[in-house]
């Protein structure tokens, strides 16, 4: 499963990296950037973080990282 | 159903009752959307369950200008400005008008920089329990200190000169205190302030400092006029909502005084209190199907943020102050791309305050039973109009 974290439509709220600092970061501009691409061990953070993003920025998709 | 089954009496807030109001749960256990007439007399949908507030403030087909027609107009005196009143005033704008802003100020409420600001906001806090403690044994906590945080943490957070800050307090306070002022008063303190903040940028473009306005002037994306507003709207739209929190947070803090220091409680004190409960206002572009009802294009919704945070299909026994919960998938911040620019500013805020609070003013207590204290029955923010507090 890969993160995938829509920079466009991200607002910049930083819900995400309250939910998952190991994961999600917030560039310069805030705009959201990804520490890592599979939620390995924080599926449940990575979750709670695709809840909680205002933008419905943040979401899971099939595949792997290869 | 009927029409007539679904209009409902517009859920004002009374003395003596409970707050969010008791009607809420009933709206939310219904099929669809309750109608109800605004004191105006303008009809409007109201919005109660979580799912569907949330679905309101994400629908890209609603609309957070206050210029349409349909849009509900709630508060008392004044109205709501829009971008034709005070250009900046970007809450409401809708995308892609709204972008340019959010992209521009975003990067100054980053969960970094506002880590960044937090020695300064310590500070600050620091400072104001100094003056409430030269005050006595006894004070108003919220004319004494709720109101002043966050009138001096964004003050700091702008580039304010420490001289100003009293002037800019004075008058924003003018601003946002709906019942206690006049319309001429409040239209002259923003005059003032208008002139002030003018003034004030001038003076950045000569002299840029390490602070908000003088970062906004460099990027060259507003202009002197967007900008003037944009200040405006940042000194007034963090300053009554996070007094009302701080006080009503203190009130819930001192009965639960095993909680104090739970980094959670934060987000759970502003889920529970839902200060902001009819600020949210929208207004449908299109035909939109919220909730199983469909609201017509130009209809007007009112979501109730205290009703979408008490829904207990999300916050099991919703009344219960509950920091296990892990309360921050609430509403209370507003959801989609207008929510709260401020919001982390206002969580590291919240956890500086109560943690210095109780411990510096250890005695700290209410003077007046819970049930008597002067709760905000009108306005569009709920909060209370005083805290009497001894030590």
């Amino acid at each position: 499963m890969l993160i995938k974290a829509d920079t466009g439509r991200c607002v910049g709220a930083g819900q995400c990296v309250l939910s998952a600092p190991d994961i999600f970061d917030q560039d310069d501009q805030a705009v959201v950037t990804l520490l890592e691409r599979e939620p390995g061990e924080s599926l449940d953070l990575v979750l709670q973080a695709a809840d909680r993003c205002p933008a419905g920025a943040i979401s899971l998709e099939d595949g792997s990282a290869g | 159903m009927t029409s007539t089954d679904r209009e409902v009496e517009f859920p004002a807030r009374r003395p003596g009752e409970a707050f969010p109001p008791p009607a809420y749960a009933g709206f939310r256990e219904r099929d669809g959307l309750v109608r109800t007439r605004l004191p105006s007399g303008q009809p409007v949908w109201l919005v109660s369950r979580h799912a569907d507030v949330r679905a309101v403030l994400t629908d890209p087909r609603i609309s957070a200008n206050p210029a349409n027609p349909g849009f509900p107009k709630v508060a008392r005196t004044g109205g709501v400005p829009t971008q034709q009143d005070i250009p900046g005033w970007f809450v409401g704008l809708d995308p892609p008008d709204h972008d340019r802003y959010r992209k521009v100020l975003i990067p100054e409420f980053s969960v970094r920089r506002i880590r960044e600001w937090r020695p300064a906001i310590q500070a600050t806090v620091d400072e104001c329990v100094d003056a409430l403690l030269a005050r006595g044994g006894s004070a108003d906590l919220v004319a004494d200190f709720a109101l002043p945080v966050p009138s001096r943490i964004i003050a700091t957070i702008l580039g304010v000169p420490h001289d100003d800050r009293a002037f800019y307090e004075s008058r924003t306070r003018t601003l946002v205190s709906i019942s206690a002022t006049t319309d001429e008063q409040r239209t002259q303190a923003a005059r003032q302030l208008q002139r002030h903040i003018a003034r004030l940028i001038a003076i950045k473009r000569k002299w840029p400092g390490d602070d908000l306005i003088s970062r906004i002037l460099a990027t060259g994306v507003l202009t002197e006029q967007e900008l003037s507003g944009v200040v405006m709207l940042l000194l007034i739209a963090g300053h009554e909502t996070t007094a009302n929190n701080i006080a009503l947070g203190v009130v819930t803090l001192l009965a639960h005084p095993d909680r104090i220091g739970d980094d959670r409680m934060v987000d759970e004190l502003v889920r529970l209190h839902s200060v902001a409960d009819l600020v949210a206002m929208r207004t449908a572009l299109a035909d939109v199907e919220i909730g199983g009802e469909l609201i017509r294009a130009g209809e007007g919704i009112v979501p109730l943020i205290a009703a979408a945070n008490h829904d207990e299909a999300v916050f099991e026994c919703p009344a219960r102050f509950a920091p296990e919960r892990a309360a921050r998938g609430h509403v209370a911040f507003g959801y989609g791309v207008h929510q709260c620019l401020g919001q982390n500013l206002v969580r590291v805020e919240m956890e500086c305050v109560y943690r210095t609070l109780f411990t510096r003013v250890p005695t700290l207590h209410l003077t007046t039973p819970v049930a008597d204290l002067p709760v905000k029955y009108d306005g569009t923010v709920f909060g209370l109009h005083a805290l009497p507090v001894a030590w």
